[in-house]
C-alpha cells in the first residue's frame, strides 16, 4: 500500500473561512501531519462544537461530527469510550471550549481520555461578529463592550493544569514548523492533550498575537520550550530565566551562565504551573516572555482504559449469565394455568 | 377465630425512615407473589435524606395492594395500616378506609414521639382514632422484641432494630402468609452474621405467634391465588424492568449498550441497575451534567452503539439542544424521562405526567421525534425494548416517558424468554458498498456507518444538509424538503408499531377512556368495575403518542364521548383534539403528586354516562 499523503485526508469541500484567517494554516499543518501518524482516514475522527474553527471537520476526509456549542468534548468522550481504538481529535475555540463548554472541557481533562483537543484561541467571538470572549483582555472595546470589557480573562493553560490535564502545550498559527511539532507531540501523548493555538482573526481581532508572530518583536516576547534545555530567548539568546525559589526572573546572559538557568522538564508539575503563569503582556523591563511548546506532559491512566479494564475484569470474574437467566433474576415462581 | 375471605386487600406499612419499612413491605410483596396473588406496590419515601427521627417528614411508607383478582394499582384507601410511631399514624390515618384496621407499635407513642410528631400536649391520637371508628390494635412491639432477644447477645438498640420483623410476622399471621420466603431471605442476607440472623428469625416468628396466641384480633383474612396466566414470574420495579429492556435490546441487535446519565430522582435507579452489568459489556457513564450525558450518548451513537440516556424533567430541559442535534444527525438515541412533579425542581419524589408537551414539542425548529410511554412497572421492559427497536430501525431519537410512580412501583412480571423477543435489525452500512450518509430507503431511513469502517468516512453535523450527500446546504428547496422528510420519517414509524386497540370493554362504547403512561392501572380498574356493572365503557391506552398509532381515529369516533384522564392540566387532550377534531373529548385532571385512585376515575365516568343518557 502506498504511504498516505495530505490529499488522502483532504475532503472535496471548499474551505470557507475569511481570506487571511489563521485557521487555514492550522488546517494545513494538521493535514500535513496526519499521514505521518500511522492511522488511516477511516480510523480518524474530528469532532467540533460551534464557532469558526468548528467547521474544521468538513475539510478533512476522515469521519467528522460538527456538534453543538461547547459539547465537542463530551461527544468525543462518548465516542472514545465506545471505540477506544479510534484516533479522536476535538476542535474547539476560546468561546466554545472556555465559555459555553467550560464544564465539559475540564471534566474531559480530569478523566484523561486519549484524544487531542485543539483549542483555537483568537481572543474574540468571530462567528457572531466580534464580541469579547473569555480570553479577551480587560478593557477590550468590542460591539458588546463599548466601554471596554470588565471580564477578567481566562489563562487557558493554567485552567487546563488546574483541571489536571496530562498534556498542555501552546502553538501559533504563524509558526507552522513549530506547530507541526506540537501537534505531533500531542498525537503521540497517551491521554488528553490540550493544545492552545494562538490564531489570528484578521477581521475582528487582527494582530492580537503580533508580539509572538512579528519578526521584529517575537524574539523578545516568546520563549520556545525544549525538553531538557535551559530557558533562553532573544535574537542571540541573550536572555535567560532563573528560578529564585519559586519566583522566575529574567536575567541577562551577560551576567549568568547556562548552568544557572532553569532547565525545562515537562514532567515537573510545579514548574509547569509557574510556566503557565508567564501570562502578563511581555512588554517592559523584566517582563516574562510567553512560553510556546509543551509545558507539561504526564503519563496517567486513560479513562477508556480503566473503563474497558473494568468491563474485562467483570467479564472474567463472573461467568456471564444468558439473557434468559438475566431476565429471570434470582427469585422466580411458577404459576400453573 | 373467624377467617374472612377477601378478593383483595391493601396494606400500608409506615414508620420512621430508620424503621425498615421498605424492607418490610418488600418482604410482604415477595411472599404474597409466591402465594400466587396478583399485586402492585408503591413506596412513598420522604423527600428529605435524613429527616429528624420521629417527625412526620421522616416517615417512610410502603403500600401493597394484592388479591385473587387482577390488580393494576397500589390501591386506594388501605384496609390495614401498620404504624410504627405516632408520626406514621399522623401522616397516614386519613388514607385508611372507614372502620379500617390500624396496628400500632405502642412504644412509638410515648410522650417524646407524640411531641416529635407534632401532637399538642395531652393529645391522645389512638383514642381519637378509636373514636373515629378505626379498629386500633396496640402492640408494644419494642418491649416484646427486647424480651424475645434478652439472651441473644445483642445490645438493646441493635435488638430493637428488628421490630419491623415483628410487625411483618404479625401481619403475616393476620393475612395467612407463609413465613418461608422471608426466612430464606434473612438467611441469605445475614449468612455471615449468625447472631443477627437468629435474632431476626426469632422476632419474625414471635410476631407471628403473638398474633396466634394473644387474641388481639377477632378475625384473620384469606385471599386465594389469582387466576394469572401460567408461566414463570418474578417481581420487578419499573426502573429495573426498563434497564433490562435496554440490555436485551442491545444484545438482540448485536450492539454494545452505552448508557450515560447524571444522577436525578427518580431516574437514578436505571443508572444503578445498568452499572451492575459490566460482565455483559454494558457501559454506564456517570456524566458531569445532563448535557454531557446526552451528548456523550450522541457520540456513542455516532460510533455504532445503542445509546441511551435517562433523566427526569429538569434534566430533559437541559438535554433539549442535544436531542435536537440527534434529530438532525438522524442517529438512533433513546431518551428516557422518568417524570416527576414540576415545574422547575418541583416535587422530586412525587409523580406527575406533565412533561408530555415537552417531549412532543420542546425543541427549537421543526424537530419531530418519536414519543412512547410505559404504562406499569411490568410494562417498562417491553416499552424500553420497543423504544430501542424503533430508534435503531428508523434511525431516530425516541423519548420514552415513564414516571416516579411506575419507576419505583413493583409488580409480578411474567418475563419473556430471550428467544421470544422480536429481532432488531438496524440499517447497517456494509463495507465495500458505496455510502452516502443521507441516502434513504422507502421509509426515509438512512444507513448507519460508523468510524473505523473503511470507505464510509462522512461528516455530519447540526447544520442543515443536502439530502443524499449530507453536505452543508442553505438551499431553500432542500431545507423544506428535509424538514418534511424528517417529519415523514417519524410519521412512518406508526406503520411498524401495533395498531390502537380496545383493551377492555365494549367495541362501541358510550364512553371511551383513553390514557397514556402510569394512569393505565387506575383507568383499567375503573373501567373493569363499570363493565362488570353493565355500563357501556371501554379503555384504550397509548404506547405510541407521537405519532399516534394507526386505527386510533376509528376507535375514537365509535364512542359518544372520550374521557382523557391525566396527571397534568391536560396535555394529551389538546394533542388529540387537534388531531381528531370531530371527537367529543372530555379532560380529567389531577395534579397532586399522587396517582389517580381508580374510584376517582370511576366516579367521573359514571357521571359522564349519566349526562349522556339524559341528552
Amino acid at each position: 500500500m502506498n504511504p498516505l499523503t495530505a490529499p488522502d485526508f483532504t475532503s472535496d469541500q471548499d474551505v470557507r473561512w475569511c481570506p487571511g484567517c489563521g485557521d487555514y494554516s492550522i488546517l494545513k499543518q494538521v493535514q500535513t501531519i496526519l499521514p505521518e501518524l500511522g492511522r488511516s482516514p477511516s480510523e480518524t475522527v474530528f469532532v467540533s462544537g460551534i464557532g469558526c474553527s468548528s467547521r474544521f471537520p468538513y475539510y478533512l476526509n476522515t469521519y467528522g461530527l460538527h456538534g453543538i456549542h461547547g459539547r465537542a468534548t463530551s461527544i468525543a468522550s462518548g465516542l472514545k469510550m465506545l471505540r477506544p481504538e479510534l484516533s479522536v481529535w476535538v476542535i474547539t475555540g476560546d468561546g466554545d471550549g472556555l465559555s459555553i463548554g467550560g464544564n465539559q472541557l475540564i471534566h474531559l481533562l480530569r478523566r484523561n481520555l486519549d484524544l487531542q483537543i485543539l483549542l483555537f484561541n483568537n481572543e474574540i467571538y468571530g462567528l457572531t461578529k466580534g464580541q469579547f470572549s473569555p480570553t479577551s483582555e480587560l478593557g477590550k472595546h468590542t460591539k458588546s463592550s463599548p466601554w471596554g470589557s470588565i471580564d477578567h480573562p481566562f489563562n487557558p493553560l493554567a485552567l487546563a493544569l488546574g483541571a489536571d490535564a496530562t498534556f498542555v502545550a501552546r502553538g501559533l498559527d504563524r509558526d507552522p514548523v513549530h506547530l507541526r511539532g506540537v501537534l505531533k507531540a500531542a498525537a503521540a501523548h497517551r491521554g488528553s492533550s490540550l493544545v492552545e493555538i494562538y490564531q489570528n482573526c484578521n477581521v475582528f481581532n487582527d494582530g492580537a498575537f503580533e508580539p509572538y508572530s512579528d519578526k521584529k518583536l517575537r524574539d523578545l516576547s516568546r520563549l520556545m520550550l525544549e525538553s531538557g534545555q535551559p530557558l533562553r530567548y532573544g535574537a542571540e539568546g541573550e536572555w535567560g530565566i532563573v528560578l529564585d525559589g519559586l519566583q522566575p526572573k529574567v536575567v541577562s546572559m551577560a551576567d549568568y551562565s547556562l548552568n544557572d538557568l532553569w532547565i525545562h522538564q515537562p514532567e515537573d508539575r510545579t514548574k509547569a504551573w509557574i510556566l503557565s503563569r508567564f501570562f502578563d503582556e511581555p512588554i517592559g523591563e523584566n517582563a516574562l516572555p510567553r512560553p510556546f511548546g509543551m509545558l507539561y506532559a504526564e503519563d496517567r491512566p486513560r479513562y477508556e482504559e480503566l473503563l474497558h479494564g473494568q468491563l474485562n475484569a467483570a467479564r472474567d470474574a463472573r461467568p456471564k449469565q444468558t439473557l434468559d437467566e438475566l431476565l429471570a433474576g434470582h427469585n422466580t415462581w411458577t404459576l400453573e394455568g | 377465630m373467624e377467617t374472612t375471605d377477601l378478593l383483595q386487600a391493601t396494606i400500608l406499612f409506615a414508620g420512621d425512615s430508620g424503621d425498615g419499612m421498605q424492607l418490610t413491605g418488600f418482604q410482604f410483596s415477595n411472599t404474597t407473589a409466591f402465594q400466587g396473588n396478583d399485586l402492585n406496590t408503591f413506596p412513598d419515601f420522604p423527600a428529605e435524606i435524613r429527616a429528624p427521627a420521629g417527625t412526620v417528614s421522616g416517615v417512610s411508607g410502603f403500600k401493597i395492594h394484592f388479591g385473587s383478582v387482577e390488580i393494576h394499582t397500589p390501591g386506594g384507601h388501605a384496609d390495614t395500616l401498620v404504624a410504627m410511631n405516632a408520626a406514621a399514624l399522623k401522616k397516614y390515618l386519613d388514607e385508611v378506609k372507614p372502620r379500617g384496621l390500624v396496628v400500632v407499635n405502642r412504644g412509638g407513642f410515648d410522650a417524646k414521639n407524640l411531641h416529635l410528631a407534632g401532637y399538642s400536649d395531652g393529645a391522645q391520637p389512638l383514642e381519637e382514632a378509636k373514636a373515629r371508628g378505626f379498629e386500633v390494635i396496640e402492640v408494644d412491639m419494642s418491649r416484646m422484641v427486647r424480651e424475645a432477644l434478652i439472651d441473644s447477645g445483642l445490645g438493646t438498640r441493635e435488638a430493637e432494630r428488628s421490630k419491623n420483623m415483628f410487625a411483618l410476622g404479625l401481619v403475616y399471621w393476620l393475612y395467612q402468609r407463609d413465613l418461608g420466603p422471608s426466612e430464606r431471605f434473612l438467611e441469605q442476607r445475614f449468612y455471615n452474621k449468625p447472631e443477627v440472623l437468629q435474632a431476626n428469625l426469632k422476632v419474625l416468628k414471635s410476631g407471628y405467634h403473638y398474633g396466634e396466641t394473644a387474641e388481639i384480633f377477632n378475625h384473620r383474612y384469606h385471599i386465594g391465588p389469582a387466576a394469572l396466566p401460567a408461566g414463570r414470574y418474578r417481581n420487578i420495579t419499573g426502573n429495573e424492568g426498563l434497564a433490562l429492556g435496554l440490555i436485551a435490546a442491545a444484545e438482540k441487535a448485536g450492539l454494545r449498550l452505552f448508557y450515560a446519565g447524571y444522577p436525578i430522582t427518580p431516574a437514578s435507579d436505571i443508572l444503578h441497575e445498568l452499572s451492575k452489568h459490566k460482565e455483559r459489556g454494558v457501559m454506564s457513564f456517570q456524566a458531569e451534567d445532563e448535557i454531557a450525558a446526552v451528548t456523550a450518548a450522541i457520540g456513542a451513537a455516532f460510533g455504532g452503539g445503542l445509546a441511551v440516556t435517562a433523566t427526569s424533567g429538569p434534566g430533559m430541559a437541559l438535554k433539549t439542544e442535544g436531542i435536537g442535534l440527534a434529530i438532525m444527525l438522524e442517529l438512533p438515541l433513546v431518551i428516557v424521562n422518568v417524570q416527576r412533579g414540576g415545574p422547575s425542581t418541583g416535587l422530586p419524589t412525587k409523580t406527575e405526567q406533565s412533561d408530555l408537551f415537552q417531549a412532543v414539542h420542546g425543541r427549537n425548529g421543526e424537530a419531530p421525534l418519536v414519543v412512547m410511554a410505559a404504562q406499569s412497572p411490568r410494562d417498562c421492559f417491553e416499552a424500553a425494548y420497543q423504544a430501542c427497536t424503533v430508534a435503531l430501525e428508523h434511525m431516530v431519537p425516541v423519548i420514552l416517558l415513564s414516571d416516579g410512580y411506575i419507576g419505583n412501583g413493583a409488580e409480578p412480571w411474567k418475563f419473556p424468554s430471550a428467544e421470544a423477543l422480536p429481532p432488531i435489525v438496524p440499517p447497517l452500512f456494509r463495507e465495500g458498498t458505496p455510502y452516502r450518509p443521507y441516502e434513504r430507503d422507502e421509509n426515509h431511513v438512512r444507513r448507519w456507518a460508523w468510524p473505523g469502517q473503511e470507505g464510509a468516512q462522512h461528516r455530519i453535523g447540526g447544520l442543515e444538509k443536502q439530502d443524499g450527500s449530507g453536505n452543508v446546504s442553505y438551499e431553500a428547496e432542500n431545507h423544506q424538503h428535509m424538514v418534511k422528510t424528517r417529519a415523514a420519517k417519524v410519521e412512518r414509524v406508526a406503520q411498524f408499531v401495533p395498531e390502537a386497540h380496545i383493551e377492555l370493554g365494549a367495541e362501541h362504547p358510550d364512553v371511551l377512556v383513553i390514557g397514556w403512561g402510569s394512569t393505565h392501572g387506575a383507568i383499567r380498574t375503573a373501567v373493569q368495575n363499570l363493565v362488570v356493572a353493565g355500563a357501556s365503557v371501554a379503555q384504550v391506552h397509548l404506547r405510541l403518542i407521537h405519532p399516534f398509532p394507526r386505527g386510533l381515529e376509528k376507535l375514537l369516533l365509535r364512542a359518544k364521548a372520550v374521557l382523557v384522564p391525566e396527571l397534568n392540566l391536560g396535555q394529551l387532550h389538546p394533542l388529540l383534539q387537534a388531531t381528531y377534531p370531530k371527537v367529543d373529548f372530555r379532560p380529567l385532571h389531577k395534579i397532586k403528586g399522587q396517582p389517580f385512585l381508580a374510584s376517582e376515575i370511576e366516579e367521573v365516568i359514571a357521571e359522564l354516562l349519566a349526562t349522556l343518557e339524559t341528552v
